[in-house]
């Protein structure tokens, strides 16, 4: 196997004001061994991005944060809490809500109960109201099966239920995939709103450009390795090497 | 008309009645099994052994201890539903990742054993239980003579039936099964105890079936064998109608009743397998049953 073109040492100890800090995370399916100790950190406020090729291990950090992955070992603190050992439905209610890159929309459940499947952790979620000003189209369809939506509106329902829940912390993993050009402006509106409302995000993205237009910093994964890391302001100079680790 | 069928009135409308009253504990019986094959992926065979056990719950209240048909109506499914707790956290969790067979095998097992400590303890000859006072007697209808506890049987399994239709379909903790059914781990991810669920759901399936044991404890001997002869005929009738859907299993259980009696008026010599021919032909032309979503 190839030798990552560049390798971070593991990250000091946190500092003081990340949310969420990943040291030395090792994640495993089964037998196979996916993550080989992952460090990154997400400051409260901040939008990070994951970016690597397919496979690298994105998805798979997002699910071990969330607890649904075979095997965890190293650290995942989030404010301050230990997630490592703990079971998912008890992350969740830490403040931590996860849209997945299937979008997991539910087809025994109509639009409005996918919306409010997911139960309120704390109070200060956003409304259904302000839910639906932000994705009128949920509205509309209220009443349909989940599932009959567009992928654009489903994208939408899955980013929609996960606001209301008063968690601090949003996971979204490649909202654009596979969406028209006019809906990916719409996700990424949405996205900039709810920066603005103050939720934590930490973003997984194939879609480069797009990630660009919101992001605040990369991580770049690779064989479940945290490589690179690369600030907005840097980006235009370094944009080389991020072609060079995307390989386009 | 009735005479040109060559059947009396009394003999169709009582069939009738009966299959009715049958339908009622096939719907009752399947819907429990739908529900935790849904969400634990267990075929639960110790299903009709639970209804027994409700049965003998409310026999034993009224034996030893003097407490009759209506407070046994709410303490057997109690009772019941705390043994299902006990089996959902002791054994059935370690098998939902394991393929469906060794979930089957278990509550076989556990099946042959609950019924082989009753048979041990009480025989199997079966034991009579009273139709409470309130519920004795009958209406003439001037077609039909209507007992009392059979009316009742009815109109209390339909609504035990929508009862649950509704709550797994319009109630928020209905969302939560159903979902749960889907993608337990993002359900569980969205913050929701779905191991407490599945526990729920064991317990609250197993609760129904005593439930129903009760019900049936007057119609029946109270014995150790009853819910095995019975529980053949519920699996058929959950193949019929399908896993998917809730409706689909009260419509088929009630609906497979009433052609189960009708033949026993009409062709009485195929009354004890016209169910089975039944599953056969749905088997063939829509293996997911009839109101199942195919995989
Ligand atoms: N459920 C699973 N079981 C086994 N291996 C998996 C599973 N999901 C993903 N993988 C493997 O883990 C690696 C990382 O996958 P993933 O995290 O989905 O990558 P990314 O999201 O970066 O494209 C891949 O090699 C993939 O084949
Ligand atoms: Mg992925």
């Amino acid at each position: 196997m190839a030798e990552p073109a560049r390798k971070m040492e593991p990250a000091p100890a946190p500092a003081g004001d990340a949310l969420l800090a990943v040291r030395d995370l090792h994640s495993w399916y089964g037998e196979s061994h996916i993550l080989h100790g992952m460090n990154f950190e997400v400051k409260k406020g901040e939008l990070v991005t994951l970016i690597g090729r397919n496979g690298a291990g994105k998805t798979t950090t997002l699910k071990s944060i969330m607890g649904i992955v075979g095997q965890r070992k190293g650290s995942i603190a989030f404010a301050g809490q230990e997630l490592v050992g703990l079971p998912s439905h008890r992350i969740a209610r830490l403040g931590l809500a996860f849209c997945p890159e299937e979008r997991g929309i539910f087809a025994s459940l109509n639009v409005a109960e996918n919306l409010l499947l997911p139960p309120m952790i704390r109070p200060g979620g956003m409304s259904v109201a302000e839910i639906h000003t932000l994705f009128p189209n949920l509205k509309e369809r209220e009443k349909s099966q989940g599932t009959k939506l567009s992928g654009g509106e489903q994208q939408m329902l899955a980013i929609g239920r996960i606001l209301r829940t008063g968690a601090e912390m949003l996971l979204l993993d490649e909202p654009t995939e596979g969406l028209a050009p006019v809906i990916i402006e719409q996700i990424g509106n949405a996205i900039r709103k709810m920066k603005e409302k103050g939720f934590t995000i930490l973003l997984v993205e194939q879609n480069f450009r797009f990630a660009a237009t919101v992001a605040d910093r990369f991580y770049v994964v690779e064989h479940g390795q945290v490589i690179d890391m690369i600030p907005r302001e840097k980006l235009e100079a370094r944009m080389g090497d991020v072609e060079n680790y995307l390989g386009v | 008309m009735f005479e040109l069928l060559g059947v009396s009135p009394q003999a169709l409308f009582g069939q009738l009645l009966l299959g009715l009253i049958n339908g009622a504990f096939y719907a009752m019986l399947s819907l429990g099994l739908a529900v935790i094959f849904g969400m634990l992926n267990v075929v639960n065979f110790a299903h009709g052994a639970l209804y027994m056990t409700g049965a003998f719950v409310a026999w034993l209240l009224l034996e030893f201890l003097g407490v009759g048909y209506w407070p046994a109506l709410l303490i057997a499914p109690l009772a019941v539903a705390v043994l299902g707790i006990a089996i959902e956290r002791t054994m059935l969790r370690w098998l939902y990742k394991l393929d469906h067979l060794y979930g089957l095998l278990l509550t076989f097992g556990l099946a042959l054993i609950v019924e082989g400590l009753f048979r041990n303890e009480y025989g199997s000859s079966g034991q009579p239980y009273q139709i409470p006072e309130t519920l004795q007697g009958g209406q003439n209808l001037g077609f039909m003579f209507l007992p009392n506890y059979r009316a009742w049987v009815v109109v209390a399994s339909l609504a035990i039936c929508l009862g649950t239709w509704y709550t797994i379909e319009r109630t928020k903790l209905g969302a939560y099964l159903r979902a749960a059914t889907e993608n337990p781990a993002l359900v569980q991810a969205f913050g929701i105890n779905v191991p407490r669920l599945l526990t729920f759901t064991y317990a609250g399936g197993v609760a129904l079936a005593a439930l129903a044991g009760v019900m049936a404890a007057p119609m029946v001997n109270v014995s150790p064998q009853m819910g095995s002869s019975l529980i053949i005929i519920v699996f058929a009738v959950v193949v019929i109608g399908g896993m998917g859907s809730i409706l689909g299993s009260i419509v088929t259980g009630f609906g497979l009743g009433v052609i189960e009696g009708l033949t026993k008026v009409f062709f009485p010599e195929a009354s004890n397998t016209v169910i089975f021919v039944i599953m056969a032909i749905v088997l063939l032309i829509k293996p997911a049953g009839l109101f199942g979503r195919a995989a």
